[in-house]
């Protein structure tokens, strides 16, 4: 265990909310207004957390167990992440797949919980989500895979940092990879073109229906495990790209907390310039993501 | 003067004039003239073997001068017969079917007359290249000279027929383009393509690429040629097509496909890969054999049942190749064979047509009554093709046969001599039926042009000499048949 | 170095068109796309020669070729084709859009199982599983679509596919059979436009399902 690595840890999990409030100010930007402040998440989970939660009477333990399995899976997912300088608190060999399961995990008990409740419109997003995940977590497995392979490390602190060749020879791969990553990101985190985050439309959502009858704390948990959730995927695309620089500690902490704010404000400029794609579409983006990092891993095949 | 380049001019010039002229005479005179010219010319060449040309691009070994003879024959015929059809009304009256009873105006004469010619030339070309690039880009012209000759009625049926086959060849051949890349990777670095070169270095040719080069190669020409089961177009383009282009595309096209096989087979050989390649010739000339016969059997239409005798061939031309030894020489011979003996039949199915104007089987009776001449080479033309004696044909699966028991293969030879046995049974049932009997007393038979001297003396010609060759073989023929079958590793 | 990239750029360029000829339900968007292809390719030969050397005429002259031919050419040829034929617009599948882009990312897996087995010295690592990709996604529009015109789309995908393998292999290929080889698929193309032209007025539609009057085995 590399206990250095806690800090940054402990800024990811107290960072995180600032993400989505950082890409509500691009989207007001862009549509000409103020909007909210930039700690919105954080007065939202506050308040939350002070109320009291109501159950459908339909519900079971799954329903409730499942907001704190997704902090408590996305909290262990970011401690296998290197973040700037250090290695991770976590790593061992094959750690990457054990990321991949453990965001399937949150998302298993996501999907059940809103099966729990038994309603229509969270049946639908259920079928959705899984839909749509079938073919996002290949992309990002494949994607992880192929930059393992070019780095020559099977732990996500080796393969998401300085990896081995010259940039030049890696730069295409990396692009490959990232541009995967990018598609996964958008899509795991329902933002658009997947899913617009603003419409409580229940036959268009995907994420936000699956949240859809908590409350109280447990809808804070919820909100809490998507801010951990994109900055998980932010860190992994923004040490992809910016994995091989070189530079102290503190340089590379800087830089990949910038990277963090470029994906926030790149996930703003998409959201305000394109519409969401139509449901039926979606999958073909996906497949595009699949064949990206299939690109990569054939790119990695045989360096040199 | 080197005569090889001019033999792929005559045809190709000839075939632009016969755009420009306006006169039906002068253009059928042409294009009897361009096939006398060819024809002189490639005599010319039993004589004196001419001397590569073009910086070895193009050159004439035993082999090219086997098909080139063949093919410059059966274009000569086809050039009478092709006058004699043009003369008659069915020409300019397309075939009516019963179920399609519409005319249509053909294709201007002059594009027919020129397209007939540029098929000449690239099949030349095929036949003298010894360029894999070359060989390639000439194949693919044959499919797009031929591609205008086959839709010549306009019938839907043949719009149909034209598609299939342009489609289909195109892409059977875009796949020998990269067999031939593949080929080149073999080579290596600043690969030579000349086969030549291929032959010199084929040691230093990498096996895995010369491998996959061969099979895409086997694949693509194999499309071309109507090997099963690759023969998709075959049929359809076969019987849709005006019978003397049948009689070219059975007769002399499927040939130089062939010769594409035997060029990457000489490699094969050469690089000690004989073994692959002739396991895949005698699966792909069984599985030939196999499909005909089954669609052979009870076939209602006799175009295409001709066109299957046509993949059966084939299938036996790949299995004498891949059978080895002695089996090279008859396949060789049994090309030659099958050539004039096809071409007979589609020119006379041309006639049966002409008279009956229909293609069914079911009711074409009593051909010998009706056109004598005809109806008795299309009887002779029953026996030739089943290889039964006197005819070339014989002698030459003979001595494919005997090849196989001698290496005692004897699962192929039960496998070849009991299809065998099946294709004769139905085709002598389906051609006697045809020829014996009375003809029908329908209107057909009052209109029908008779049999004139252009359509006949020609698959006469051709039927005659598969019978010479049946009882002799000219001392030259079988020098330029050995040689040919020791270039491909065949005794 | 530099070059390496930018080859590498250029068959991820391919490998998008391959996936929107499969994604794509208009035959305007394919005709485009598989042109865009073509011209992408056009450039393949000059990143591979050993440095950009644009000085000999053989360097210059066969891109450029296929460029006007692959890019403008046969465009020009197709929506002729498809403004006189009056065929309708979508691409009629077979095969549903997904499933045929899920074969696209599958080509593209095949390919890279073979190109293993196939090592080829030199050149980018993706171009034998790109080049081959290619050929299948031409196969596979040939196969899933009724459209006449997009059998030729799926055919011109093919050639693109099979052009890129050879450009890379055939680094001295004798001009002439460049050449030839790219004016027999122009000639192929034009007579295929002509064709589906004649399809359609004898039949009012270029749907290849039914141009079924020839076969053997009546259901």
């Amino acid at each position: 265990m590399n206990t250095v690595a806690l800090g940054p840890l402990a800024l990811a999990l107290a960072a995180a909310p600032l993400l989505p409030g950082l890409i509500n100010r691009v989207k007001a930007f862009f549509a000409g207004r103020r909007g909210p402040p930039l700690f919105q998440l954080y007065y939202d989970l506050a308040k939350l957390l002070r109320k009291g939660a109501v159950y459908s009477r339909t519900t079971t333990w799954v329903f409730r167990a499942s907001p704190a399995v997704g902090v408590a899976a996305g909290a262990l997912a970011l401690a296998l992440l290197p973040s700037g300088g250090t290695p991770a608190l976590l790593a061992f060999p094959g750690d990457f797949v054990l990321l991949v399961y453990l965001l399937g995990l949150a998302r298993f008990f996501l999907v059940l919980a809103a099966l729990d409740t038994g309603s229509s419109f969270e049946g639908l997003g259920a079928s959705r989500e899984v839909a749509f995940s079938a073919l996002a977590e290949p992309a990002f497995l494949i994607a992880l895979a192929a930059l393992a392979r070019a780095s020559g490390s099977l732990s996500l602190s080796g393969l998401l940092g300085a990896g081995g060749g010259e940039l030049p020879v890696r730069l295409p791969l990396l692009l490959l990879a990232a541009a995967a990553l990018m598609l996964v990101l958008l899509t795991e985190n329902a933002r658009v073109p997947v899913d617009d985050p603003n419409t409580h439309l229940e036959l268009t959502m995907l994420h936000e229906v699956l949240v859809l009858d908590y409350s109280g704390p447990d809808l804070a948990f919820a909100l809490y495990a998507a801010a951990l959730k994109l900055w998980l995927f932010g860190a992994v695309l923004v040490r992809t790209l910016t994995g091989w620089l070189p530079g102290s500690p503190a340089l590379q902490t800087a830089i990949f907390l910038a990277g963090l704010v470029t994906v926030a404000l790149a996930v703003g400029v998409i959201e305000s310039c394109m519409a969401r794609l139509r449901l039926t579409r979606v999958p073909h983006l996906l497949i595009a993501a699949n064949a990206f990092a299939l690109l990569a891993v054939l790119l990695g095949m045989r360096q040199g | 003067m080197n005569g090889l380049p001019l033999l792929v001019a005559v045809p190709a010039l000839a075939g632009l004039a016969t755009l420009a002229l306006r006169t039906p005479r002068l253009r059928r005179g042409l294009l009897l003239g361009a096939a006398v010219t060819h024809a002189v010319l490639t005599l010319g060449g039993w004589r004196y073997r001419p001397a590569p040309a073009w910086h070895g691009w193009l050159a004439m070994d035993a082999l090219s001068l086997l098909f080139l003879s063949l093919t410059s024959l059966l274009f000569l015929a086809a050039a009478f017969y092709a006058v004699g059809y043009l003369r008659s009304p069915q020409a300019r009256v397309a075939e009516t079917d019963e179920d399609e009873n519409f005319l249509f105006n053909p294709v201007p004469e002059a594009v027919f007359c020129s397209c007939l010619l540029f098929f000449l030339g690239a099949m030349t070309l095929v036949i003298l290249s010894r360029h894999f690039g070359l060989f390639w880009v000439a194949m693919e012209a044959t499919t797009l000279a031929s591609a205008p000759l086959i839709f010549f009625h306009r019938t839907p049926r043949s719009l149909e027929a034209t598609w299939k086959y342009l489609l289909i060849c195109s892409v059977g051949i875009a796949l020998a383009l990269l067999g031939t890349f593949f080929l080149a990777a073999a080579a290596g670095a600043g690969a030579d393509l000349k086969l030549d070169a291929l032959l010199r270095g084929a040691a230093q040719l990498d096996p895995r690429w010369l491998k996959a080069a061969a099979l895409l190669l086997f694949v693509g020409y194999g499309t071309k040629m109507g090997l099963a089961p690759l023969h998709a177009w075959l049929p359809d383009a076969h019987s849709e097509a005006p019978s003397v282009v049948s009689a070219l595309l059975s007769g002399a096209l499927l040939n130089t496909a062939w010769l594409g096989i035997l060029r990457i087979h000489q490699i094969c050989c050469a690089a000690g890969l004989e073994a692959f390649s002739r396991d895949l010739l005698v699966l792909f000339g069984l599985l030939s054999l196999g499909v005909a016969a089954v669609f052979i059997i009870g076939q209602a239409d006799y175009k295409r049942l001709l066109a299957y005798s046509s993949v059966e061939h084939m299938g036996i031309l790949a299995l004498g190749l891949g059978l080895g030894g002695a089996a090279v020489y008859g396949s060789l011979l049994h090309a030659a064979g099958h050539s004039l003996v096809k071409a007979t039949l589609f020119m006379t199915a041309g006639n049966l047509l002409a008279a009956y104007r229909t293609k069914a089987v079911a009711d074409v009776r009593g051909a010998l009554t009706l056109v004598p001449v005809s109806g008795a080479l299309w009887l002779a033309g029953l026996f030739a093709i089943t290889g039964a004696p006197p005819f070339v044909t014989f002698l030459s699966e003979f001595i494919i046969l005997q090849a196989a028991v001698q290496s005692s293969r004897w699962g192929v030879v039960v496998v070849i001599l009991l299809l065998l046995a099946v294709i004769f049974v139905s085709m002598a049932a389906i051609f006697l039926r045809m020829t014996l009997g009375h003809a029908p007393k329908q209107p057909a038979s009052a209109t029908a042009p008779g049999e004139s001297r252009w359509v006949v003396l020609p698959p006469l010609a051709l039927a005659a000499l598969a019978l010479v060759l049946g009882v002799w073989l000219p001392a030259p023929l079988t020098a330029v048949l050995r040689e040919a079958a020791a270039l491909l590793g065949g005794g | 170095m530099m070059l390496h990239s930018l080859t590498s750029l250029l068959l991820v360029f391919l490998v998008l068109a391959n996936l929107r000829l499969l994604g794509a339900s208009r035959l305007n968007v394919c005709i485009r796309t598989v042109a865009a292809q073509g011209v992408a390719l056009s450039l393949l030969p000059l990143l591979n020669a050993s440095g950009l050397s644009l000085t000999s005429f053989h360097a210059l002259a066969l891109p450029t070729a296929t460029a006007l031919v692959k890019g403008a050419l046969f465009p020009w040829l197709l929506f002729r084709a498809l403004r006189e034929a009056h065929v309708q617009r979508e691409v009629e599948p077979y095969v549903g859009f997904t499933p045929s882009l899920l074969f696209g990312v599958g080509s593209l897996a095949v390919g890279g199982h073979l190109a293993a087995r196939l090592p080829l010295p030199g050149g980018s690592p993706l171009l034998v599983p790109v080049a081959l990709a290619t050929m299948l996604t031409g196969l596979f529009l040939i196969i899933a679509r009724r459209q006449a015109l997009m059998q030729v789309v799926g055919y011109l995908a093919l050639e693109n596919g099979i052009f890129a393998f050879g450009a890379s292999v055939m680094k001295e290929a004798p001009l002439l059979v460049e050449m030839g080889i790219l004016l027999d698929v122009f000639v192929a193309v034009f007579i295929m436009g002509i064709t589906v032209f004649h399809i359609s007025r004898e039949f009012e539609h270029t749907d290849t399902e039914r141009l079924s009057a020839l076969k053997d085995w009546s259901p």
